[in-house]
């Protein structure tokens, strides 16, 4: 609280915005991982690692891209690895091995996933539930849905659409290259849409957002909508790379709360209205990192968890010192009562 | 103002006590006993009762320490992992042998109290948002038990130990009184009374906004660690009692915490801190236990379960948050549709979830 009078310091001549800070930290992680291997007598550079690492970053990457936006408005999604799965077995149950109906399978499993996604917004906004509380129901109803209907794999994936898990371009999958895109066109929603800054307004103070004229309950929907619907491009890459639709294999996976992790690695606020989606590939560029030099050198897949624990907490810390200290509270407004200069133009 | 509107105003106001926030789950966990009690007579019999008291105990005992937490604006996520380490480490160490019972808890409490320690001041002095040190906790705990024990869970817990979770004290009527309920009981009177002492009201205050608590002289980070502490070690006392009751496995305690957040919700808490009390939160976990009881009274398929499930919590949160907006900031006098503005002439409940009701959401969000 007593920072709100203090100077500008050196972090500020540095314009080191958390943005900036969670891709340095992603670099020192890469440098210092690829030591380590090395002192191991292995590459984490190696061509086949690398291919490994992207692999590993596109599921994840997905979910936690729509799970950035549903933070940013203050709320969050516990349901998206249900979804993801429900997904998976729609999109694998339509298609059916037909590679005639593979834009007719991928169009119903998004479709399924906006629904649910739409259903999650209007509970959130219009019942006033907790999304902790409305996402973690949905999560269980869909749950009971896929365990009572479908207790081992369905459907079939044809093979032109298993080679979206496989094929890449040189050395990153098709599947890293689509989520790169989503998460681009997201960059361009939050920063160029209405849409995008009402999301930012309405995480930021939901009464300004709405006493400024922003619909909020309108963008709370959106924001969920759009997440679960990354979250069912997630359910449809795993589809592709199992080649059938699976239920509890994807949604105990826990991609819920690891990619709420990776959002608030990568700098978004867990309160909302700061942070980006720049940030949340970076974060999970990062715990893809610590996965792949976790494998190389063997460490036991216990102490993965407890080092992972130890890694998230020890970020955020970090992070929390800068983040909370300045950027998130007074110092929205410069001491002359200028508005401070958005984030995105700070860090070019 | 004539007697005769007074006394009407009064009765309206009760009318709305009984249908919004807290006693909302009072009435559901109702609607359910008199459910599975019509469905199966003998269900209301004192055994029977009492077997269902038994089993719901742990969740009462692990309620209790979420709630304060949740009041305090936390979260605790890390306690279905730290029931499942307690389990492991009290199995391992007591290894059947009946002498070493007591000292194992006495190890078991000091665990649970560091434990609670360094989620409050990773918490509060590091600012990490408390769902990330327990979450962050949560795979510290599964780790390293596993790590310790190489996998799957070794060892075995002595008689002595296990007798807290599944025996009780013979007696005509009921049978049999559970340890479990007695426990959960001392600790509920136990709950109750500290969120009446200065403690308690320091923590709903810290909850409702903690930079005018910190104003008002509160050590907001002593406080939250506090209720970190009192998470951690009552859910090592639902370990004691969970793992008697059902043993060693190595799933024991997965997912508790979800379940935990949910009775407490349930009870009309608000999450975000300030709002709910303690025995609304007992009853939550309750009207949890007795939704499951009533599912196998209907002889459900365990696989659609969950989805009962999930529509029930939506509804029960939706129901009790009817009426309130997401509006952080109380809207201007005068404006309120059912003149409800009475409510401003006698001082608001923690537990009234009254649009009228300032919320200053937004500090407490840090």
């Amino acid at each position: 609280m007593s920072s709100a009078t203090h100077p500008g310091g050196l972090r500020d001549r540095l314009h080191l915005t958390p943005t900036t800070l969670i891709w340095l930290a992603l670099l020192g992680t890469l440098v210092l991982g690829g030591v380590v291997v090395a002192a191991d007598g292995n590459n984490l550079f190696a061509e086949a690692n690398i291919v490994n690492l992207f692999s590993r970053t596109s599921v994840l990457g997905f979910i936690a891209i729509g799970q950035t936006l549903v933070i940013l408005c203050r709320s969050l999604d516990l349901s998206v690895g249900y979804t993801a799965a429900l997904a998976s077995i729609v999109g694998a149950t339509t298609m059916a091995g037909d590679p005639g109906r593979i834009v007719l399978g991928i169009l119903a499993a998004l479709l399924v996933s906006a629904v649910v996604g739409l259903a999650n917004g209007l509970v959130v906004a219009k019942l006033n539930v907790n999304p902790f509380i409305a996402t973690l129901g949905m999560g269980l109803i869909i749950k009971g849905y896929l365990d009572s209907r479908y207790a081992g794999p369905v459907g079939e994936v044809p093979p032109a659409f298993q080679d979206f898990g496989y094929t890449r371009v040189s050395l990153v999958p098709v599947a890293t290259l689509v989520m790169l895109i989503v998460g681009g066109a997201v960059v361009l929603l939050l920063r160029r849409s209405r849409a995008g800054h009402a999301m930012y307004a309405l995480g930021g103070n939901a009464d300004a957002a709405r006493l400024s004229g922003i619909r909020t309950d309108r963008t709370m929907v959106l924001a969920h909508v759009l997440c679960a619907t990354t979250a069912g491009m997630a359910g449809l890459l795993l589809a592709a790379r199992f080649s059938t639709g699976v239920g509890a294999q994807i949604y105990s996976a826990g991609y819920d709360l690891e990619s709420i992790a990776a959002v608030v690695l990568g700098g978004t606020l867990l309160m909302g209205g700061r942070g980006g989606v720049s940030g949340t590939i970076a974060g999970v560029l990062i715990l893809a990192t610590l996965d792949a030099v976790f494998n190389l050198l063997e460490v036991d897949p216990f102490f993965r968890d407890v080092l992972r624990g130890v890694i998230i907490i020890g970020a955020v810390a970090i992070y929390a010192r800068r983040q909370l200290d300045r950027a998130s509270l007074r110092q929205r407004f410069t001491k002359l009562g200028a508005p401070r200069r958005p984030d995105a133009e700070v860090a070019s | 103002m004539s007697p005769l509107a007074r006394r009407a105003g009064a009765a309206g106001q009760l009318l709305r006590r009984l249908t919004t926030g807290t006693a909302t789950v009072f009435a559901l966990l109702f609607a359910v006993v008199v459910a599975i009690t019509v469905l199966n007579p003998s269900f209301a019999e004192p055994p029977s009762l009492m077997a269902f008291l038994r089993a719901a105990a742990p969740l009462v005992v692990l309620a209790i320490g979420q709630y304060m937490v949740i009041v305090s604006g936390e979260f605790d996520l890390s306690v279905g992992a730290l029931v499942g380490a307690q389990v492991v480490v009290a199995a391992r160490l007591i290894d059947g042998i009946e002498s070493r019972t007591w000292p194992v808890i006495a190890i078991m409490l000091v665990l649970g109290v560091l434990v609670g320690v360094v989620n409050g001041l990773v918490t509060t002095l590091l600012r990490v948002p408390s769902f990330i040190t327990t979450l962050g906790m949560q795979l510290v705990l599964f780790g390293a038990v596993r790590l310790w024990t190489g996998g799957a869970p070794t060892g075995a817990l002595s008689d002595s130990f296990r007798q807290w979770g599944r025996l009780g004290i013979d007696m005509p009527v009921l049978r049999q009184l559970p340890y479990a309920l007695l426990i959960a009981l001392a600790i509920a009177a136990l709950a109750a009374f500290l969120m009446r002492r200065p403690f308690g009201r320091t923590l709903i205050a810290t909850g409702d906004n903690d930079t005018a608590a910190a104003y008002a002289g509160v050590r907001v980070w002593q406080v939250r660690t506090l209720a970190f502490v009192w998470s951690s070690v009552l859910a090592t006392l639902a370990a004691v009692l969970i793992g008697g009751f059902a043993g060693v496995t190595a799933q024991v305690g997965q997912g508790l915490e979800f379940t935990a957040i949910t009775a407490v919700v349930l009870g009309g808490v608000v999450l975000g801190g300030g709002r709910g009390t303690v025995t609304a939160a007992i009853a939550g976990a309750l009207a949890y236990q007795a939704i499951q009881r009533l599912f196998t009274q209907l002889a459900l398929p365990s696989t659609a379960r969950p989805t009962l499930q999930g529509l029930i919590i939506i509804a029960a949160v939706a129901w009790a948050a009817r009426g309130t907006s997401r509006a952080t900031t109380s809207p201007p006098a005068g404006h309120e549709e059912d003149g409800a503005t009475a409510g401003t002439s006698t001082p608001a409940a923690p537990s009234d979830m009254s649009p009228s009701t300032p919320t200053t959401d937004r500090l407490t969000a840090r």
